[in-house]
């Protein structure tokens, strides 16, 4: 049986989606995620460093999704927001185990390991964070 | 000295109650509840799964062991719902808890004891000084057939455990007791197990679980008496109460570790979480016996005695009562629907 999706774009990722790996610049201390080749204040006088991130934030804001793409039909309607993390990188994500209206923008989150999509009945199935109440 | 350094627990939000379900099949819940001595149990959401479980629980138990993840060198994950068949969910846990993958890993099936005989591996590898710490992880997201008698109890949720030296609990012993018995099996491509119905009681449980405590007590000259805390498998509150009884054991020894009455039976995360539970609220110098039993058949026994190292260890990760109490209900409809009991193709 093939599989219809790319298998290296998403194993590619592992690092910064099982483990939230960002990193930050040892010269200026700025966080990224996802991470960055090249520090955006420093430029080539940056030094970038892996970080793992600790998974604590707050919803900067949110949306809930009604109109799902393929492959999110049966979790409809779902949350997803941007997170300001405490580290200070702002990270898009879905908050799941929460109805829409337990969502509100500040609501202090913690990020989860979940499943995020499978590719059909016999494709690999992708894990990566998201977001419950913390 | 060698055992248990680190412990963490993981139990879905979500759960039925069992008159729910008995509602929808017709059955006298009542009857159900009374039976089982199970009121309630927990449900995996649509985005959980063996991996997801054990994952949580993994990384609790870093949290309370306070061991570097780059420590770690054997991961082992006991379940009977892997989320693939061939891919292992060991390396999954591997990474996402950042260890390094100069290390062993391998997922184990042995019904619901897969989790314990991981555990016996740990000790063996830390014991020989193959490895620092070893990681052994018993989790489930139980799979009952609609309308079967397995789906009043069949639930989700796992525990992990790090082995080492400096325990919180030490293992003093460990000794299991296995047998050919057709008790409950799945066959490759089946999608929900099989099980013998009242087979399942004397010549399977009983019969291994009291078989095996008692080698552990006989081997290692402890009576029933110094033993402070028991815990058996726990497919229902009836059968490790009537094994406990079997045994001559109290029933106040068998409290703390009884999870299966709010969250149902865990399977590969059954006896863990109970002992989990019995960690959680233990002070330094309690004795601990628990068996866990397979379908198949098998028991494995452990013999442990908590340390000086426990104290304040409970409260560095959410402790297995905090995901218990922690619980939003569902009715039959949407737990059909996450549980992808509802066919879509």
């Amino acid at each position: 049986m093939t599989h219809r999706k790319s298998l290296s774009l998403n194993w590619r990722r592992i690092p910064e989606r099982y483990q939230l790996l960002g990193n930050e610049c040892a010269t200026c201390g700025a966080v990224f995620f996802p991470p960055r080749a090249l520090c955006s204040k420093c430029r080539r006088k940056g030094t970038l460093e892996d970080k793992k991130l600790g998974g604590l934030g707050e919803v900067f804001t949110f949306t809930a999704v009604r109109s799902p793409p393929e492959g999110f039909e049966h979790q409809i309607p779902y949350v997803l927001a941007i997170v300001k993390l405490k580290e200070g990188p702002f990270i898009t994500g879905m908050v799941t185990d929460v109805e829409p209206q337990e969502v509100s923008i500040g609501m202090p989150v913690r990020s989860v390991f979940r499943r995020i999509s499978e590719d059909g009945k016999h494709g690999v199935i992708n894990y990566a964070f998201k977001f419950v109440r913390a | 000295m060698f055992g248990i350094v680190g412990w963490g627990a993981y139990v879905p939000q979500f759960r039925i109650r069992v008159d729910e379900i008995a509602r929808v099949w017709g059955r006298e819940p009542r009857e159900i509840t009374d039976g089982l001595g199970v009121s309630e149990k927990a449900v995996a959401n649509y985005d959980e799964d063996t991996a997801t479980i054990s994952v949580e629980a993994a990384r609790n138990a870093l949290r309370r062991g306070q061991v570097n993840s780059k420590k770690i060198a054997a991961v082992f994950v006991g379940s009977e719902s892997h989320p693939y068949v061939i891919k292992p969910t060991a390396a999954t846990v591997v990474e996402a808890i950042g260890a390094s993958p100069y290390l062993t890993a391998g997922d184990l099936e042995f019904a619901c004891k897969a989790g314990t005989a991981g555990m016996q591996a740990c000790l063996g590898m830390a014991k020989s000084g193959m490895v620092e710490y070893g990681m052994t992880i018993g989790t489930d997201t139980a799979q009952g057939r609609p309308g079967d008698a397995l789906e009043y109890t069949a639930a989700s949720g796992g525990a992990a455990f790090i082995v080492g030296a400096k325990p919180a609990a030490e293992i003093i012993d460990t000794c299991s007791y296995t047998t050919d018995t057709p008790d409950f099996w799945r066959r490759e491509g089946a999608e929900y197990p099989s099980h013998g119905g009242r087979f399942t009681g004397e010549p399977a449980y009983f019969k291994h679980v009291v078989e095996c405590t008692k080698q552990l007590l006989s081997k290692t000259g402890t009576s029933v008496k110094d033993i402070d805390q028991v815990i058996f498998h726990m497919p229902n509150a009836k059968f490790p109460s009537r094994a406990a009884k079997l045994l001559g054991i109290p029933p106040e020894k068998m409290e703390r570790g009884l999870v299966v009455k709010s969250i149902g039976n865990t399977y590969s995360g059954s006896s863990l979480l109970g002992l989990a539970r019995v960690l959680d609220q233990a002070k330094p110098g309690e004795t601990i016996l628990v068996t866990s039993f397979g379908s198949g058949a098998g028991s494995d026994s452990f013999l442990l005695k908590t340390t000086k190292e426990i104290a304040g260890l409970a409260e560095r990760a959410p402790t297995t009562q905090s995901y218990i109490d922690r619980k939003k209900y569902l009715d039959y409809a949407v737990y059909a629907k996450i549980r992808r009991k509802i066919k879509h193709e």
